[in-house]
């Protein structure tokens, strides 16, 4: 019988060198503790209304809807926070978490770079030191995060092993933290990696699907027929899905990054290509190939470019409480303007994956059926690589 | 009694760490002989991983020169049946839990059984995780090594209680690569691992020198070196057994007593 701490179903657990496990115990013990104190939560909720501009908007997107003619589509607006994305949530969880802890330096891994500005951001905020790693290969896709990281105080360090994407930047945060742990607590963006993490991370941002209910109530008077978020490690996707687990007239419908196709190498669609491994200190479902060696994945999207999935994710794939589809490049580059022209809402190309299938799903759909799209983020941050993608060269 | 107490018969034990295929597997083969015939007490063979996530720089491409070359478990399983009919000393694999996981665990562990490996290196399997391996490894008679590390405190007893083989002592905070200087208090360490088990411990993460090797082996019983090998197989590709031999001929001196 394996270690059932942290386990979702079969996936989750500890698997982590020793030299990183007192760490772990310790943040499990300080996060059980302050989950329940009222102070630390009357803090983050202020921090979440005051300062990230919680909560955040559920828009009725009445022209997308009629010019799809079926479902009527909400978008969750967490673009709008400060910084631009959900990762806020759960950086200014950890960071308050971290802080309480008596830690003074915060370390961080990002993909898009938006989860390195949200941890530049809450260690600016609270007077911590920051350091984070990002691929070398995102450095250049997102070279306006790097310099919004390094004003926000932040250092970057720009990894150049492997595939110098997310999934390196993840190995040599980990490697960061064995070096030195007293002070430093690992900021992990995702719901993934060794226990407490995806739980720490599922629960900050689960403050999406709490509104998403409240707001949705408010609005209809009813729950939505689907919420459909997008996957990478899946923390936005579980943020939305997790107070609707328990209602199963709900379809909870995460949106995996194809890349290129999914019968293509060039692709970063974990729960529809990989299979059931162990890295990163979880068990998950990984893009691998036969010997276990990880696979070089890809996606237009340096936020969905990860090989592996968040352990709850591969649990709830496993029961079939939540589908996950396969979105291409192409698609979200569609979405992508799409929504822009229909809506005047620029998302994120990580969260155009969602729309991308909510433009495919909702035509199909009866027009009183309701659903919730997340945008996750803002699309600023993409615009010059989407025109790149279109053949245009932007000069800033 | 497992195998792997013999590596700890002859004096304090020099264990080199060798990446299987770093160039290529003629060279891996040629390096465990010289490291054999100059007093390398074990053999720890790594089966490359894509992202070893407890390396330093040095192995880390060492894994990549590996891989690159086209080793893959199969062939070092091929390769470690051919190595055996000569090399004698105890020989354990260090590799990451997935090479283990996606293999089929039990067929993986059989295999080693079956080629003479004696025991696994897995860092990414602490403590608390080892049910996903140890049974297999029980069934089949490979010892699954247990890590301490400087941050293990409160739980060095519990681990040191229940290893098998010999305990991998980390020396220092961090990845595998050379170091200046280890400023941990491995005495201390020492003291509450003997005082809860009997099974031999050797020292690794940083160590490169002579000196280095003898002060960790004088308070434990061996030391383990990877990355300083490394390095020479990085200079000297295919010629760097002979470098190697005479390395090991050194460091052994050195822990010897």
């Amino acid at each position: 019988m394996t270690n059932q701490k942290g386990r979702f179903g079969v996936h989750g657990g500890q698997y982590i060198p020793e030299t990183l496990m007192n760490a772990v115990i310790e943040l499990e013990k300080a996060y059980d503790y302050y989950k329940n104190d009222e102070e630390f939560n009357q803090e983050l909720q202020q921090l979440f209304n005051d300062y990230a501009g919680r909560p955040s908007r559920l828009y009725y997107a009445e022209k997308m809807t009629k010019a799809l003619g079926g479902a009527k589509i909400y978008l969750k607006r967490e673009d709008l926070n400060h910084t631009g994305a959900h990762k806020i949530n759960n950086v200014l969880g950890q960071a308050l978490l971290a802080k309480k802890m008596g830690k003074t330096r915060l370390i961080a891994e990002t993909g898009a770079g938006q989860h390195g500005v949200a941890t530049a951001t809450a260690a600016a905020l609270m007077g911590m030191e920051c350091v984070v790693f990002m691929g070398e290969e995102d450095t250049k896709r997102q070279a306006l995060n790097v310099y919004r990281m390094k004003l926000l105080g932040a250092d970057v360090v720009p990894v150049k092993t492997g595939t110098a994407t997310l999934k390196d930047a993840v190995s040599e945060a980990m490697r960061e933290w064995t070096s030195r742990i007293s002070d430093t607590h690992y900021c992990l963006g995702s719901v993934m990696g060794p226990h407490p993490f995806p739980t720490i991370v599922r629960d900050f941002q689960s403050v999406i699907s709490k509104e998403i209910k409240e707001q949705m109530l408010a609005k209809e008077g009813r729950l939505p027929d689907a919420v459909i978020a997008c996957v990478g490690g899946g923390s936005n996707a579980i943020g939305s899905f997790y107070h609707f687990i328990q209602d199963s007239s709900v379809r909870l419908i995460g949106c995996e990054a194809a890349g290129r196709g999914i019968d293509t190498f060039e692709t970063a669609a974990t729960i529809a290509t990989g299979k059931l491994g162990i890295f990163h200190g979880m068990k998950s479902y990984f893009c691998q190939d036969e010997f276990g060696q990880i696979a070089p994945v890809y996606s237009i999207s340096a936020g969905l470019d990860y090989p592996g999935v968040g352990p709850e994710h591969a649990y709830l794939h496993d029961i079939g409480r939540a589908e996950y589809v396969a979105i291409t490049d192409d698609e979200a580059v569609n979405a992508f303007e799409y929504l822009s022209k229909t809506e005047g809402i620029i998302p994120a190309i990580e969260s155009a994956h969602a729309v991308a299938y909510a433009v495919k799903a909702a035509p199909a759909m009866d027009r009183d059926k309701i659903i919730v799209v997340t945008i996750s983020g803002r699309g600023d941050k993409d615009c010059a690589a989407i025109a790149r993608y279109r053949g245009v060269e932007i000069y800033e | 009694m497992s195998n792997i107490q013999n590596a700890f018969k002859n004096g304090k034990a020099f264990i080199p760490f060798i990446t299987c295929g770093d160039p290529d597997l003629d060279t891996t083969a040629a390096a465990v002989r010289a490291a054999v015939e100059n007093g390398a007490d074990l053999i720890e063979l790594g089966i490359p991983f894509s992202d070893p996530t407890a390396e330093g720089p040095v192995i880390q491409a060492a894994n990549i020169r590996a891989l690159s070359g086209g080793v893959n478990t199969e062939k070092i399983f091929a390769f470690v049946r051919e190595l055996r009919k000569d090399v004698k000393v105890p020989l354990v694999f260090m590799t990451y839990a997935n090479v283990v996981y996606s293999y089929n665990a039990e067929k993986f562990i059989a295999a080693c059984r079956e080629i003479g490996i004696d025991g696994l290196v897995i860092p990414d399997i602490p403590f608390e995780e080892k049910e996903e391996f140890l049974p297999l490894c029980r069934k089949y008679g490979v010892d699954l090594i247990s890590f301490i590390a400087p941050t293990s405190e409160n739980r060095i007893a519990m681990i040191a209680k229940e290893a098998e083989g010999f305990l991998y002592v980390v020396s220092s905070l961090g990845v595998t690569g050379t170091r200046s200087e280890i400023t941990t208090d491995l005495e201390s360490i020492m003291r509450i691992i003997r005082a809860n088990t009997d099974i031999p411990c050797a020292v690794g993460f940083g160590i490169s020198t002579p000196e280095q090797a003898e002060r960790m082996a004088a308070v434990s019983d061996g030391a383990i070196v990877g990355s300083a090998i490394i390095k020479l197989l990085a200079q000297y590709g295919t010629q760097a057994p002979s470098h190697i031999g005479e390395y090991v001929r050194t460091m052994k001196q050195a822990v010897r007593n």
